[in-house]
């Protein structure tokens, strides 16, 4: 199919796309490669009258490492991340989860920053910056601020960015040499979306020992404590957990996420 | 309202007013009259549009033209020179990698981007590769096999002239 109607800006700063959006009356919407929002607007599921292309912002595309974090641009592309072409804090755990988002073709284009936004429960990035304690840095009418992962995603597809904000950058913070992760995903074929997913991360170092139950019916669940999962697989606290995140109860459903955190907790086994 | 873009297509500089909703597929083909780049299921899931833009494949169907103002671009006819694609195109014949030749194009593109940039790729990785490109005809065998073909060709030397 066909978009509707609308109209195209691409400003060259933050300051201008925030101008852009707060003309739009809630009907602008930001684009950035588009690999999301580009299928919406073809399937009319989006009918905004207004597109505010943000891939021109240099800002966005800029990649800062600190000591203790590393922050990507909004508009970093799966496939910079996938080639090393872009510094890594999380002991290859970002370039391995880019590597498998769906397409080459797509990963060429799509960015980091746009799957954020887009907030697809089946997507890789809500789940994996939510399991490093990402932050989303964000610029809007009312000035920047940054919001913590666990705070971002407030719903299938729903996110805490206003109406005139921006999503800039992602911190990513850094993970120490003794930390270890594995992340496991069920795809019907290579390159889909997921129908379970599961990542855990110990990062002993820094006293992080958590997993992410993804691909739920609404936002990725944290487990912020998952002692129970990595020293002995306990199957009882999975199920349980399993039942919180909110995949449905029919058993199907439970299985295949059940067995991708357990899946997910082997690979970290592995993991040197 | 429409949009003035600039791209370059097949190394030839190309001007236009285009509508911002015009997907860079049907630019491609409506308004240059380059059909070689062919239209599936125009939500990106098929790679039958699958192109080249500043020198990556992308998908054409959900790039929007007015979106590549300045950008290069090259489609299935913007290939006639070159080397890799010309050792593609015999081993696609060789192989019966096409039937209809739906996909092909789109193929090819993803094809050349393995040889390229996975010069050891075996057949599992070559198939994880073509996963976002989807043919009703072959089964794929044909395909894996001449994008296979291409690879061992290319480290034993065998040069095919475009």
């Amino acid at each position: 199919m066909k978009p509707v109607a609308f109209d195209y800006e691409a400003p060259r700063d933050i300051a201008t796309a925030v101008k852009l959006l707060a003309g739009g009356d809630g009907m602008a919407k930001v684009m950035a490669g588009g690999q999301s929002l580009g299928p919406m607007l073809n399937l009319r599921l989006a009918q905004p009258t207004l597109l505010v292309d943000v891939r021109g912002i240099e800002k966005l595309r800029e990649v800062t490492e600190t000591a203790d974090a590393l922050v990507l641009g909004a508009c970093v592309t799966h496939a910079m991340i996938e080639d090393g072409a872009v510094p890594d804090v999380t002991r290859g755990l970002m370039a391995s989860v880019a590597a498998d988002v769906a397409y080459r073709a797509v990963r060429n284009r799509g960015t980091v920053g746009g799957s954020l936004c887009h907030a697809d429960p089946a997507a890789d990035w809500v789940s994996t910056l939510l399991l490093l304690a990402a932050t989303a840095i964000i610029e809007g009418e009312s000035g920047a601020r940054e919001v913590g992962l666990e705070r971002f995603m407030d719903g299938a597809f729903s996110t805490a960015l206003g109406d005139t904000d921006v999503l800039t950058g992602i911190r990513v913070p850094r993970l120490s040499n003794a930390a270890r992760w594995g992340y496991y995903k069920f795809c019907r074929k290579p390159g889909e979306f997921a129908e379970a997913l599961a990542a855990v991360l110990v990062d002993s170092q820094r006293k992080v020992c958590r997993a992410v139950i993804g691909a739920t019916n609404g936002t990725p669940y944290l487990i912020a404590d998952a002692s129970a999962l990595v020293n002995g697989f306990d199957d009882a606290a999975a199920l349980a957990h399993v039942d919180a995140a909110g995949v449905g109860d029919d058993q199907y459903e439970r299985q295949i996420h059940y067995t991708a955190l357990k899946r997910a907790v082997a690979r970290m086994s592995a993991c040197a | 309202m429409k949009k003035t873009i600039h791209i370059t297509i097949n190394a030839k500089a190309v001007s236009a007013e285009v509508e911002p909703r015009t997907q860079l597929v049907d630019f491609i083909r409506e308004h240059l009259d380059l059909t070689g780049t062919h239209v599936g299921c125009e939500h990106g899931v098929c790679g039958a549009c699958t192109i080249e833009i500043d020198g990556a494949p992308a998908r054409s169907c959900i790039a929007y033209a007015a979106a590549c103002d300045g950008a290069t671009v090259r489609t299935i006819e913007g290939f006639g020179d070159d080397d890799v694609m010309a050792a593609l195109r015999e081993a696609f014949s060789a192989e019966h990698a096409l039937q209809c030749g739906y996909c092909t194009p789109g193929m090819l593109v993803t094809a050349r981007d393995i040889v390229l940039r996975l010069p050891d790729a075996n057949e599992a990785r070559i198939r994880k590769e073509l996963a976002g490109n989807l043919c009703r005809c072959t089964g794929y065998v044909g395909i894996v096999r001449a994008i296979a073909r291409v690879l061992a060709e290319r480290k034993e030397g065998v040069v095919h002239a475009a």
